[in-house]
Protein backbone atom coordinates (compact mmCIF):
# COMPACT_ATOMS: atom_id res chain seq x y z
CA UNK A 1 0.00 0.00 0.00
CA UNK A 2 2.03 3.36 -0.98
CA UNK A 3 2.10 5.83 1.74
CA UNK A 4 -0.75 8.26 0.20
CA UNK A 5 -3.42 5.52 0.75
CA UNK A 6 -2.33 4.69 3.93
CA UNK A 7 -2.71 8.78 4.81
CA UNK A 8 -6.05 8.46 3.33
CA UNK A 9 -7.89 5.39 4.19
CA UNK A 10 -6.77 6.29 7.80
CA UNK A 11 -8.69 9.72 7.75
CA UNK A 12 -11.18 9.21 5.80
CA UNK A 13 -11.83 5.67 5.17
CA UNK A 14 -11.52 3.77 8.32
CA UNK A 15 -12.03 7.58 10.78
CA UNK A 16 -11.01 6.28 14.13
CA UNK A 17 -14.05 7.87 15.27
CA UNK A 18 -16.58 7.85 12.75
CA UNK A 19 -15.97 4.50 11.09
CA UNK A 20 -13.79 2.59 13.83
CA UNK A 21 -16.08 4.06 17.34
CA UNK A 22 -12.64 4.03 18.89
CA UNK A 23 -12.05 7.10 21.35
CA UNK A 24 -15.82 8.47 21.75
CA UNK A 25 -15.43 9.89 25.39
CA UNK A 26 -13.10 12.38 24.62
CA UNK A 27 -15.09 12.96 21.14
CA UNK A 28 -18.23 13.91 23.00
CA UNK A 29 -16.40 14.90 26.32
CA UNK A 30 -13.78 17.43 25.01
CA UNK A 31 -15.92 18.77 21.62
CA UNK A 32 -17.85 21.60 22.84
CA UNK A 33 -15.48 24.33 21.51
CA UNK A 34 -12.81 24.75 18.85
CA UNK A 35 -9.63 25.74 20.84
CA UNK A 36 -10.10 22.98 23.31
CA UNK A 37 -10.96 20.55 20.87
CA UNK A 38 -7.92 21.77 18.60
CA UNK A 39 -5.65 21.09 22.08
CA UNK A 40 -6.98 17.80 22.36
CA UNK A 41 -6.34 16.40 19.28
CA UNK A 42 -3.11 18.00 18.78
CA UNK A 43 -1.87 16.37 21.56
CA UNK A 44 -3.45 12.34 20.80
CA UNK A 45 -1.66 12.80 17.34
CA UNK A 46 1.40 13.42 19.81
CA UNK A 47 0.76 11.11 21.99
CA UNK A 48 -0.35 8.92 19.63
CA UNK A 49 2.72 8.66 17.61
CA UNK A 50 5.35 8.36 20.36
CA UNK A 51 3.33 5.84 22.11
CA UNK A 52 3.77 3.87 18.56
CA UNK A 53 7.28 4.32 18.14
CA UNK A 54 7.59 2.99 21.67
CA UNK A 55 5.95 0.01 21.62
CA UNK A 56 6.63 -1.03 17.97
CA UNK A 57 10.38 -1.01 19.30
CA UNK A 58 9.58 -2.72 22.84
CA UNK A 59 7.17 -5.54 21.18
CA UNK A 60 9.87 -6.42 17.96
CA UNK A 61 13.00 -5.85 20.39
CA UNK A 62 11.97 -7.28 23.82
CA UNK A 63 8.62 -8.96 23.59
CA UNK A 64 9.07 -11.20 20.50
CA UNK A 65 12.75 -12.51 21.61
CA UNK A 66 11.55 -13.03 25.07
CA UNK A 67 8.16 -15.15 23.86
CA UNK A 68 6.13 -12.54 26.16
CA UNK A 69 3.37 -11.81 23.22
CA UNK A 70 0.58 -12.49 25.56
CA UNK A 71 1.76 -9.49 28.05
CA UNK A 72 1.45 -7.15 24.65
CA UNK A 73 -1.59 -5.52 26.75
CA UNK A 74 -0.13 -4.60 30.13
CA UNK A 75 3.26 -3.20 28.87
CA UNK A 76 1.37 -0.89 26.22
CA UNK A 77 -0.67 0.33 28.85
CA UNK A 78 2.11 1.08 31.36
CA UNK A 79 3.96 2.62 28.10
CA UNK A 80 1.16 4.83 27.12
CA UNK A 81 0.56 5.37 30.39
CA UNK A 82 4.16 6.94 31.65
CA UNK A 83 4.65 8.51 28.11
CA UNK A 84 1.28 10.94 29.53
CA UNK A 85 2.57 11.39 32.34
CA UNK A 86 5.94 13.06 30.30
CA UNK A 87 3.36 15.31 28.16
CA UNK A 88 1.05 16.36 30.67
CA UNK A 89 4.53 17.82 32.52
CA UNK A 90 6.18 19.17 29.44
CA UNK A 91 2.85 21.24 28.87
CA UNK A 92 2.12 22.26 32.46
CA UNK A 93 6.23 23.83 31.62
CA UNK A 94 6.04 25.06 28.26
CA UNK A 95 2.21 26.35 27.49
CA UNK A 96 0.77 26.62 31.00
CA UNK A 97 -3.14 28.31 28.98
CA UNK A 98 -3.05 24.99 26.77
CA UNK A 99 -2.68 22.98 30.39
CA UNK A 100 -5.21 24.93 31.99
CA UNK A 101 -7.97 24.41 29.28
CA UNK A 102 -7.30 20.87 28.81
CA UNK A 103 -7.14 20.06 32.35
CA UNK A 104 -8.48 17.10 33.26
CA UNK A 105 -8.67 15.70 29.83
CA UNK A 106 -5.29 14.92 29.53
CA UNK A 107 -4.48 12.20 32.41
CA UNK A 108 -8.04 10.60 30.28
CA UNK A 109 -5.41 10.69 27.41
CA UNK A 110 -4.02 7.29 28.95
CA UNK A 111 -7.62 5.43 28.94
CA UNK A 112 -8.37 6.85 25.33
CA UNK A 113 -8.49 3.83 23.18
CA UNK A 114 -7.83 5.53 20.36
CA UNK A 115 -3.88 5.78 21.31
CA UNK A 116 -3.92 1.85 22.76
CA UNK A 117 -5.79 0.85 19.45
CA UNK A 118 -3.74 2.34 17.27
CA UNK A 119 -0.88 0.65 18.84
CA UNK A 120 -2.45 -2.70 18.91
CA UNK A 121 -3.83 -2.27 15.58
CA UNK A 122 -0.30 -1.86 14.05
CA UNK A 123 0.72 -5.22 15.38
CA UNK A 124 -2.22 -6.90 14.32
CA UNK A 125 -1.47 -5.52 10.64
CA UNK A 126 2.10 -5.76 11.22
CA UNK A 127 3.19 -2.86 9.78
CA UNK A 128 6.34 -1.53 9.47
CA UNK A 129 7.88 0.69 11.73
CA UNK A 130 7.68 3.80 9.05
CA UNK A 131 4.08 3.28 7.99
CA UNK A 132 3.40 2.66 11.34
CA UNK A 133 4.11 5.69 12.11
CA UNK A 134 2.51 7.03 9.42
CA UNK A 135 -0.41 5.34 10.11
CA UNK A 136 -0.63 6.50 13.60
CA UNK A 137 0.00 9.92 12.82
CA UNK A 138 -2.79 10.05 10.21
CA UNK A 139 -5.53 8.38 12.54
CA UNK A 140 -4.32 11.04 14.77
CA UNK A 141 -5.27 13.59 12.20
CA UNK A 142 -8.75 11.61 11.44
CA UNK A 143 -9.80 11.99 15.27
CA UNK A 144 -8.39 15.83 15.59
CA UNK A 145 -10.56 16.34 11.85
CA UNK A 146 -13.83 14.65 13.64
CA UNK A 147 -13.44 16.83 17.10
CA UNK A 148 -13.57 19.99 15.24
CA UNK A 149 -16.18 19.47 13.07
CA UNK A 150 -18.15 18.08 16.14
CA UNK A 151 -17.21 20.97 17.89
CA UNK A 152 -18.17 23.23 14.98
CA UNK A 153 -21.68 21.84 14.78
CA UNK A 154 -21.86 22.31 18.41
CA UNK A 155 -20.67 26.02 19.01
CA UNK A 156 -23.97 26.50 16.49
CA UNK A 157 -26.19 24.28 18.09
CA UNK A 158 -25.20 26.30 21.36
CA UNK A 159 -27.91 28.73 19.94
CA UNK A 160 -30.25 26.68 18.64
CA UNK A 161 -33.89 25.07 19.84
CA UNK A 162 -33.46 21.46 20.62
CA UNK A 163 -36.35 19.74 22.52
CA UNK A 164 -35.68 19.01 26.11
CA UNK A 165 -34.93 15.48 25.82
CA UNK A 166 -32.80 15.44 23.17
CA UNK A 167 -30.72 18.54 24.67
CA UNK A 168 -26.72 17.71 25.34
CA UNK A 169 -25.64 14.44 25.12
CA UNK A 170 -28.28 12.75 22.94
CA UNK A 171 -28.31 15.32 19.81
CA UNK A 172 -24.38 14.85 19.91
CA UNK A 173 -24.56 11.52 19.77
CA UNK A 174 -27.40 12.04 16.63
CA UNK A 175 -25.16 14.35 15.23
CA UNK A 176 -22.12 12.09 15.20
CA UNK A 177 -24.01 9.40 13.89
CA UNK A 178 -25.11 11.32 11.01
CA UNK A 179 -21.70 12.73 10.42
CA UNK A 180 -20.52 8.92 10.47
CA UNK A 181 -22.76 8.13 7.86
CA UNK A 182 -21.68 10.89 5.72
CA UNK A 183 -18.32 9.57 6.16
CA UNK A 184 -19.29 5.94 5.35
CA UNK A 185 -19.65 7.72 1.43
CA UNK A 186 -15.90 7.48 1.40
CA UNK A 187 -15.74 3.87 1.96
CA UNK A 188 -14.79 2.08 -1.99
CA UNK A 189 -12.14 5.06 -2.48
CA UNK A 190 -9.11 3.13 -1.43
CA UNK B 1 -26.23 -6.93 54.12
CA UNK B 2 -28.44 -3.64 53.76
CA UNK B 3 -25.93 -1.78 51.81
CA UNK B 4 -24.75 -4.59 50.15
CA UNK B 5 -27.66 -4.63 48.38
CA UNK B 6 -28.33 -1.10 47.51
CA UNK B 7 -24.64 -0.89 46.37
CA UNK B 8 -25.80 -3.87 43.97
CA UNK B 9 -28.64 -2.36 42.95
CA UNK B 10 -27.79 1.33 41.92
CA UNK B 11 -26.21 -0.50 39.16
CA UNK B 12 -29.12 -2.09 37.72
CA UNK B 13 -30.73 1.32 37.32
CA UNK B 14 -30.27 4.67 39.06
CA UNK B 15 -26.86 5.01 37.78
CA UNK B 16 -26.90 2.53 34.93
CA UNK B 17 -23.25 2.42 33.94
CA UNK B 18 -23.52 3.65 29.93
CA UNK B 19 -26.90 5.34 29.84
CA UNK B 20 -26.72 7.91 33.39
CA UNK B 21 -22.50 7.47 33.69
CA UNK B 22 -21.97 7.31 30.07
CA UNK B 23 -18.53 6.16 31.07
CA UNK B 24 -17.13 3.31 28.63
CA UNK B 25 -18.90 4.25 25.24
CA UNK B 26 -16.53 2.79 23.00
CA UNK B 27 -17.46 -0.85 23.39
CA UNK B 28 -21.05 0.35 23.61
CA UNK B 29 -20.95 1.79 20.24
CA UNK B 30 -18.69 -0.82 18.61
CA UNK B 31 -19.49 -4.11 19.52
CA UNK B 32 -23.37 -3.98 19.89
CA UNK B 33 -23.52 -5.15 16.59
CA UNK B 34 -25.59 -8.14 17.62
CA UNK B 35 -26.91 -9.40 20.77
CA UNK B 36 -24.77 -12.22 21.56
CA UNK B 37 -20.91 -10.19 21.25
CA UNK B 38 -22.80 -7.44 23.12
CA UNK B 39 -23.87 -10.60 26.27
CA UNK B 40 -20.19 -11.40 25.72
CA UNK B 41 -18.15 -8.22 25.99
CA UNK B 42 -20.78 -7.24 28.81
CA UNK B 43 -19.40 -10.58 30.93
CA UNK B 44 -15.78 -10.47 30.38
CA UNK B 45 -16.28 -6.47 31.80
CA UNK B 46 -18.19 -7.75 34.51
CA UNK B 47 -15.44 -9.97 35.59
CA UNK B 48 -12.88 -7.62 35.36
CA UNK B 49 -14.84 -4.94 36.91
CA UNK B 50 -15.69 -7.13 39.85
CA UNK B 51 -12.08 -9.03 40.49
CA UNK B 52 -10.66 -5.14 40.05
CA UNK B 53 -12.64 -3.66 42.93
CA UNK B 54 -12.53 -6.16 44.76
CA UNK B 55 -8.49 -6.13 44.26
CA UNK B 56 -8.40 -2.45 44.33
CA UNK B 57 -10.71 -2.25 47.76
CA UNK B 58 -8.18 -4.97 49.20
CA UNK B 59 -5.02 -3.18 48.86
CA UNK B 60 -6.44 0.74 49.20
CA UNK B 61 -4.72 1.08 52.32
CA UNK B 62 -1.24 0.44 51.34
CA UNK B 63 -1.05 2.22 48.01
CA UNK B 64 0.62 5.90 48.16
CA UNK B 65 -2.21 7.88 46.63
CA UNK B 66 0.31 9.52 44.03
CA UNK B 67 1.03 6.83 42.36
CA UNK B 68 -2.50 5.02 42.66
CA UNK B 69 -3.75 5.57 39.09
CA UNK B 70 -0.67 3.50 37.73
CA UNK B 71 -1.55 0.62 40.38
CA UNK B 72 -5.08 0.62 39.45
CA UNK B 73 -4.22 0.43 35.68
CA UNK B 74 -1.80 -2.31 35.96
CA UNK B 75 -4.02 -4.46 37.91
CA UNK B 76 -6.83 -4.07 35.81
CA UNK B 77 -4.67 -4.30 32.64
CA UNK B 78 -3.34 -7.97 34.03
CA UNK B 79 -6.95 -9.36 34.82
CA UNK B 80 -7.78 -8.06 31.20
CA UNK B 81 -4.27 -10.33 29.75
CA UNK B 82 -6.33 -13.43 32.16
CA UNK B 83 -9.08 -12.72 30.30
CA UNK B 84 -7.79 -12.80 26.96
CA UNK B 85 -6.27 -16.40 27.41
CA UNK B 86 -9.43 -17.02 29.33
CA UNK B 87 -11.54 -16.11 25.93
CA UNK B 88 -8.56 -17.77 24.02
CA UNK B 89 -8.85 -21.08 25.77
CA UNK B 90 -12.82 -21.61 25.86
CA UNK B 91 -14.59 -19.14 23.80
CA UNK B 92 -12.15 -18.44 20.61
CA UNK B 93 -15.12 -17.58 18.29
CA UNK B 94 -16.15 -14.67 20.67
CA UNK B 95 -13.43 -13.46 20.74
CA UNK B 96 -12.42 -13.29 16.98
CA UNK B 97 -15.56 -11.49 17.37
CA UNK B 98 -15.00 -9.19 19.67
CA UNK B 99 -11.45 -8.23 18.54
CA UNK B 100 -9.40 -5.49 19.54
CA UNK B 101 -12.37 -4.70 22.30
CA UNK B 102 -11.26 -7.19 24.20
CA UNK B 103 -7.42 -5.68 25.29
CA UNK B 104 -9.51 -2.39 25.06
CA UNK B 105 -10.70 -3.35 28.48
CA UNK B 106 -8.22 -2.19 30.24
CA UNK B 107 -8.71 1.65 28.97
CA UNK B 108 -13.06 1.30 29.45
CA UNK B 109 -13.19 4.32 31.48
CA UNK B 110 -15.38 2.40 33.63
CA UNK B 111 -13.15 -0.14 35.28
CA UNK B 112 -10.95 2.86 36.19
CA UNK B 113 -13.89 5.26 37.10
CA UNK B 114 -15.00 2.70 39.51
CA UNK B 115 -11.75 2.08 40.81
CA UNK B 116 -11.37 5.68 41.78
CA UNK B 117 -14.78 6.81 42.80
CA UNK B 118 -15.29 3.57 44.78
CA UNK B 119 -12.97 0.56 45.29
CA UNK B 120 -10.54 2.86 46.56
CA UNK B 121 -12.78 4.37 49.15
CA UNK B 122 -14.84 1.58 50.67
CA UNK B 123 -14.58 -1.66 52.43
CA UNK B 124 -14.10 -5.45 50.48
CA UNK B 125 -17.71 -6.52 50.40
CA UNK B 126 -19.01 -3.39 48.94
CA UNK B 127 -16.64 -2.77 46.28
CA UNK B 128 -17.96 -5.97 45.32
CA UNK B 129 -21.30 -5.58 45.07
CA UNK B 130 -20.56 -2.53 43.03
CA UNK B 131 -18.70 -4.12 41.03
CA UNK B 132 -21.36 -7.04 40.51
CA UNK B 133 -24.20 -3.93 39.91
CA UNK B 134 -22.47 -1.88 37.67
CA UNK B 135 -20.83 -5.12 35.52
CA UNK B 136 -24.45 -6.49 35.39
CA UNK B 137 -26.34 -3.00 34.22
CA UNK B 138 -23.08 -2.70 31.89
CA UNK B 139 -24.40 -6.35 30.37
CA UNK B 140 -27.68 -5.48 30.31
CA UNK B 141 -27.19 -2.34 28.29
CA UNK B 142 -24.84 -3.74 26.04
CA UNK B 143 -27.47 -6.56 25.21
CA UNK B 144 -30.37 -4.06 25.12
CA UNK B 145 -28.61 -2.04 22.52
CA UNK B 146 -27.33 -5.29 20.79
CA UNK B 147 -30.91 -6.59 20.38
CA UNK B 148 -32.33 -3.02 18.88
CA UNK B 149 -29.47 -3.19 16.70
CA UNK B 150 -29.44 -7.08 15.77
CA UNK B 151 -33.31 -6.92 15.06
CA UNK B 152 -33.86 -4.19 12.95
CA UNK B 153 -30.01 -4.19 11.20
CA UNK B 154 -30.74 -7.91 10.58
CA UNK B 155 -33.65 -9.17 11.52
CA UNK B 156 -32.12 -11.64 13.49
CA UNK B 157 -32.32 -11.88 17.69
CA UNK B 158 -29.21 -14.12 18.99
CA UNK B 159 -29.16 -15.08 15.37
CA UNK B 160 -32.87 -16.91 14.98
CA UNK B 161 -34.93 -14.75 12.78
CA UNK B 162 -37.65 -12.98 14.60
CA UNK B 163 -39.58 -10.62 11.85
CA UNK B 164 -42.15 -10.87 9.24
CA UNK B 165 -41.42 -12.26 5.99
CA UNK B 166 -40.08 -9.79 3.24
CA UNK B 167 -38.61 -7.45 5.96
CA UNK B 168 -35.96 -5.18 4.53
CA UNK B 169 -33.23 -5.16 7.48
CA UNK B 170 -31.88 -1.35 7.67
CA UNK B 171 -28.18 -1.96 7.21
CA UNK B 172 -27.81 0.82 8.53
CA UNK B 173 -28.43 -0.20 11.93
CA UNK B 174 -25.18 -2.44 11.84
CA UNK B 175 -22.71 -0.38 10.89
CA UNK B 176 -21.15 2.67 12.80
CA UNK B 177 -23.48 5.15 12.43
CA UNK B 178 -26.23 3.33 13.73
CA UNK B 179 -24.61 2.48 16.84
CA UNK B 180 -24.46 6.54 17.43
CA UNK B 181 -28.24 7.00 16.18
CA UNK B 182 -29.34 4.04 18.66
CA UNK B 183 -27.66 5.12 21.81
CA UNK B 184 -28.69 8.84 20.92
CA UNK B 185 -31.84 7.87 21.01
CA UNK B 186 -32.18 5.80 23.92
CA UNK B 187 -30.66 8.24 25.61
CA UNK B 188 -33.45 10.83 24.71
CA UNK B 189 -36.15 8.38 25.61
CA UNK B 190 -34.42 8.14 28.91
CA UNK B 191 -34.57 11.51 29.45
CA UNK B 192 -38.05 12.08 28.42
CA UNK B 193 -39.16 9.41 30.79
CA UNK B 194 -37.45 11.02 34.00
CA UNK B 195 -38.81 14.60 32.89
CA UNK B 196 -42.09 13.28 32.89
CA UNK B 197 -41.69 11.70 36.76
CA UNK B 198 -40.81 14.98 37.58
CA UNK B 199 -43.02 17.10 36.25
CA UNK B 200 -45.83 13.99 37.83
CA UNK B 201 -43.74 14.74 41.29
CA UNK B 202 -44.20 18.46 41.34
CA UNK B 203 -47.43 18.64 40.15
CA UNK B 204 -48.30 16.34 43.02
CA UNK B 205 -46.39 19.00 45.16
CA UNK B 206 -44.25 16.68 46.79
CA UNK B 207 -41.41 17.42 45.30
CA UNK B 208 -40.37 20.95 43.30
CA UNK B 209 -38.61 20.85 40.16
CA UNK B 210 -34.88 20.73 40.34
CA UNK B 211 -33.43 24.50 41.73
CA UNK B 212 -31.91 26.34 39.07
CA UNK B 213 -30.97 29.99 38.96
CA UNK B 214 -32.09 30.51 34.85
CA UNK B 215 -35.21 28.46 35.41
CA UNK B 216 -33.79 25.32 33.62
CA UNK B 217 -32.64 26.66 30.85
CA UNK B 218 -30.12 24.28 28.46
CA UNK B 219 -27.19 25.15 29.23
CA UNK B 220 -27.73 24.01 32.85
CA UNK B 221 -29.50 20.88 31.20
CA UNK B 222 -26.39 20.15 29.38
CA UNK B 223 -24.03 21.01 32.15
CA UNK B 224 -25.68 18.41 34.28
CA UNK B 225 -25.57 15.99 31.53
CA UNK B 226 -22.10 15.87 31.13
CA UNK B 227 -21.21 15.35 34.68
Amino acid sequence: MSVFEVFISAIFVNNIVLSQNLGNCPYLGCSKEKGVALGMGTSVIFVTVMATLCTWVVQKYLLVPTHLEYLQTLVFILIIASLVQFVEMFLKKAIPPLYASLGIFLPLITTNCCVLGVTLLVQREQYDLLSSLLYAFATGAGFLLALLLMAGVRERLETCRVPRALAGTPIALIMAGIMSLSFMAFKGMV
Amino acid sequence: MNRFMQELTKGLWKELPPFRLLLGLCPVLAVTKSASSGIGMGMAVLFVLTLSNMLISMVRNIIPSKVRIACFITISATLVVAVELLMQAYAYPLYLQLGIFVPLIVVNCIILGRAEAFAAKNPVHLAIADGLGMGLGFTMSLTFLGSIREILGAGTWFGHPVMWDGFQPFTIMVEAPGAFLCLGLTLAAMNYGTHRQIMKKSREGSEELPASPCGGCRACAMGRNKD
